[in-house]
């Protein structure tokens, strides 16, 4: 069955995905696992989405999230320096605190989750006969009906970049005359 | 044994609190930010699985949407974590502590 390997391909690769120290092959293994979603799109009729899904997510925003770990240099967690720090003993501390609690709170989600879908609507569950949503179908939803949030869309996107452009910019080398240099001519 | 629409909604969920474990128990910003690209895909998947089951086209075109604001928040996330890490050159997100009393 295409569900179940799709599935714990997905669920694999999205645990060694938080197991991994090294961020790089964090972020390889994402991919993985958006390629094994991109799958069960295909599986729910839906080829526009799972293209989408490779394009834009493995494509795009993954290359983005390892041109920016491979521009930090990929520090691991833990570092030397990060350990000698003062006050690290209380910090650990508070850290494995959170840590339990996000465990317990993920533990919880799933069961919480999984009791309240056997609960009710075990019966309702099966799909109803295939019908293939063409891109023509979607392209028409989303400049009729969706067509207000597809304009924003696009100037969420533009804030976006100006905002990425801004926050990631290095600071320009101001000339004031307090700090210049003693060849420098800027005479006041 | 055919995959109904709870199997979905179930991978979904097992997804999503992967990614919610990940928010927590990791602490490298890049790891945490790929964790909530996790949950983001669980909602997607979501999404679809209930698209099908309607029998509707609209939960494609939410899906649409959604991978927008994760592109938009993917490139302001990661230049905020690129401003962090020239003030302090660590990714770990307990050093960023000066705003705490």
């Amino acid at each position: 069955m295409l569900f179940y390997l799709f599935g714990a391909v997905a669920i694999v690769a999205s645990l060694l995905v938080i197991a991994q120290r090294n961020p790089i092959y964090s972020v390889l293994l994402l991919i993985a696992s958006f390629g094994a979603l991109s799958g069960l799109y295909v599986l729910l009729d839906a080829p526009f989405v799972a293209v989408i899904q490779i394009i834009v997510y493995a494509g795009a925003i993954m290359v983005l999230f390892l041109f920016v770990v491979m521009l930090l240099n990929a520090p691991h967690e833990d570092t030397e320096e990060d350990l000698e720090t003062p006050g690290v003993e209380r910090r650990q501390l508070a850290g494995a605190g959170v840590r339990r609690f996000g465990g317990l709170l993920a533990v919880g989600l799933i069961v919480e989750l999984w009791w309240a879908l056997t609960k009710n609507g075990g019966e309702s569950g099966a799909f109803p006969a295939p019908s293939v949503a063409s891109v023509a179908a979607i392209g028409r939803s989303l400049f009729t009906a969706y067509a207000f949030p597809f304009e924003v869309t696009s100037i969420l996107i533009l804030v976006a970049m100006v905002g990425a452009v801004v926050l990631a910019r290095r600071e320009p080398i101001t000339r004031s005359p307090r700090r210049g240099s003693p060849g420098s001519p800027d005479v006041p | 044994m055919i995959p109904t629409l709870n199997h979905y909604l179930l991978l979904s969920a097992i997804l999503f609190a992967i990614g919610t474990a990940g928010v927590f128990v990791r602490r490298n910003l890049i790891t945490i930010l790929l964790s909530i690209e996790i949950m983001l895909n669980a909602v997607n998947l979501t999404f679809v699985a209930f698209g099908r089951a309607l029998g509707s086209v609209d939960g494609q075109i939410i899906v649409f949407f959604v991978m927008t604001v994760a592109a938009a928040e993917a490139a302001v996330g990661l230049a905020i974590v690129i401003g962090l890490f020239r003030h302090k050159a660590s990714l770990n997100p307990d050093s960023f502590a000066s705003l705490k009393w």
